[in-house]
């Protein structure tokens, strides 16, 4: 069985029986899994090199739909108001990648950062529309039909989120080993050849982008319905910042990277604020040295490595032994 | 000619001050295999830039089985059917031999669907023989990046090879490949470019490999070809013993 079925699947066993121990935590556990989501489309613009600085904008985009969606009362059910809001995110996703995949590296995050506080902006000025800094209320939709109280909703919210993120992580696995996902690595190893196979780099990278942006904006949707409140404050830089914290955080080796990152930064976040509320960030930051000197492959690579120090993969020993 | 597949016109190029490309011209007729030879640092890698796309020139055309390929970008000029090796191997050296020639052949077929694993693409097969070719058939599932300098140009040739094209330009395909394995990577290579009926043209230095296997010899001088003619023509003219060969040959 490969690390990456032992490590997702461990995970997975963790996150559908935590709840059922501590229904106090399906909330945080929903947020972690949509940051998870945002940071799996920053995994996946990783695996071409390129980083966003600037994915809250398709979260935040994804949760003012579903906020004005069911302020005005039209879908106001769960199983329209996640795909339609997601959708729409995949629209601005595209419209965007059309020009955004032109450009590489600093440019890449820097445009990604710059559009989405013009969108940040825009949610803060037109205050009549957007509710300003205070941002709207997200009435409780119903799921499946059924109305169900808060404590019911949030409960059910966090299986099915649960349950997307797997159906997420494996597409977006099975998508990396595809040709489209080698051909993405292969934009950050060599531009050049691939252009000189006939594939276009730019077509390439928009695919990844477009997935990218579906993913946060499937997670700023699902954040929208169990916090009931969305705030410009979901597209501002320091939450973008965060998702590329969480994917290095958890490691870009592997789609459950992102989702152990995401829960990871819970806990700090959880514990920092009650011992050190003054100095979270501070600690967030250390934490990120940490990573960064000690497990640049992040908490995934760590896990993994861990298991490749002890058995080496069949390639290495291959490798080891000479042609 | 009726069968002419390339025809590079009077191209112009300078850097600066350095004239690389001047008044460049050559014809190439199907199943040619036209090694270009001249001292090192002369510009033959400028002129095989200049007919795939990387570089454009600043005048003159690349006419391509009758179509004018000078303005377009490499990844459209690979379309049409122009394929090329790298003096300094070109691959995707993270990933692993056997993924860099699928990745070629899934260009080659359009094949992206997201559900479909690479090391599983139905044309697998080929790949092992695109491997044969260049004999490396034990390094499949090797890393790129550790396998040494000669190997990777070889992967380079198979990558090259993979998407069928009508013509090939190789980048000194033989340098960094051992003396004894030269003439066996040539003599299969070879056979694999007449069983594709694919046209080649090669930089090459070693005028052992020149004699051998070129049907026309182009002397690359002053930002041109300078001369053309059989190999046995070419490799015995006074000029090119002295200017290209050297005097040990």
């Amino acid at each position: 069985m490969s690390r990456q079925i032992v490590i997702g699947a461990g995970l997975l066993i963790a996150l559908v029986v935590f709840p059922l121990l501590s229904p106090w935590s399906t909330v945080i556990l929903t947020v972690a899994l949509c940051e998870g989501l945002a940071a799996l489309g920053i995994l996946v613009l990783l695996r071409a090199g390129q980083v966003s600085f600037g994915h809250g904008l398709y979260f935040a985009f994804s949760a003012y739909v579903v906020a004005f969606m069911a302020t005005a009362r039209f879908g106001h059910e769960v199983l329209l108001l996640v795909p339609i809001a997601t959708a729409a995110s995949g629209l601005l996703a595209a419209l965007i990648g059309l020009f955004i995949v032109r450009y590489r590296a600093i440019f890449f995050g820097m445009l990604n950062l710059a559009i989405s506080m013009v969108f940040f902006s825009l949610l803060e000025k037109l205050f009549s529309i957007t509710g300003g800094a205070d941002g709207k209320r997200v009435p409780r939709p119903t799921l499946a039909g059924m109305t169900l109280e808060r404590e019911s909703f949030e409960f059910w919210m966090f299986y099915i989120t649960l349950a997307l993120c797997v159906v997420a992580a494996l597409f977006v696995a099975r998508y990396l080993l595809s040709p489209g996902g080698k051909a993405l690595e292969a934009i950050k190893s060599n531009e050049t050849r691939l252009e000189y196979l006939g594939v276009s780099s730019r077509k390439v990278l928009f695919g990844a982008y477009l997935l990218s942006g579906l993913l946060a904006g499937l997670g700023g949707a699902i954040i929208a319905l169990v916090s009931g409140h969305v705030t410009p404050e979901l597209a501002y830089w320091v939450r973008s910042g965060e998702f590329v914290f969480i994917a290095i955080l958890g490691g870009a080796g592997g789609v459950a990277g992102p989702f152990l990152g995401a829960l990871m930064f819970q806990i700090i976040r959880g514990y920092a604020a009650v011992y050190a509320p003054e100095t979270w960030h501070a600690v967030l930051g250390v934490m990120l040295l940490i990573i960064i000197f000690f497990a640049p492959t992040g908490l995934y690579g760590l896990i993994a490595g861990k298991k490749r120090a002890a058995k080496p993969p069949a390639a290495v020993e291959r490798a080891g032994a000479g042609q | 000619m009726t069968d002419l597949i390339l025809e590079a016109r009077e191209l112009e190029l300078r850097f600066g001050g350095v004239q690389a490309a001047n008044g460049a011209s050559l014809q190439v007729r199907a199943n040619e295999r036209i090694a270009i030879i001249g001292p090192n640092g002369a510009g033959k890698t400028t002129f095989i830039n200049l007919c795939t796309g990387y570089i454009k020139p600043q005048s003159g055309r690349v006419i391509f089985a009758g179509q004018d390929v000078t303005a377009l970008s490499p990844r459209a000029i690979t379309r049409l059917g122009i394929g090329r090796s790298f003096q300094i191997p070109q691959l995707f050296i993270e990933n692993t031999v056997i993924e860099n020639l699928l990745l070629a052949l899934s260009a080659r077929e359009g094949t992206w669907s997201p559900f479909l694993k690479l090391t599983k693409h139905p044309k697998v097969d080929e790949m092992w023989v695109l491997l044969e070719i260049v004999g490396l058939k034990d390094t499949g599932h090797r890393i790129v990046r550790e396998l040494p300098e000669g190997m990777r140009k070889l992967i380079d040739i198979a990558v090259a090879l993979a998407l069928e094209p009508r013509l090939i330009f190789m980048d000194e395909p033989t340098s960094g490949v051992s003396s004894h394995e030269k003439f066996q990577v040539m003599d299969t290579l070879t056979r694999a470019l007449d069983a594709r009926a694919t046209t080649a043209i090669f930089v090459e230095h070693d005028m052992d490999v020149v004699a051998r296997y070129a049907s026309r010899v182009a002397v690359w001088s002053g930002g041109r070809i300078a001369l053309e003619g059989s190999p046995d023509e070419i490799l015995n003219h006074p000029e090119v013993r002295e200017t290209v060969i050297g005097a040990g040959v």
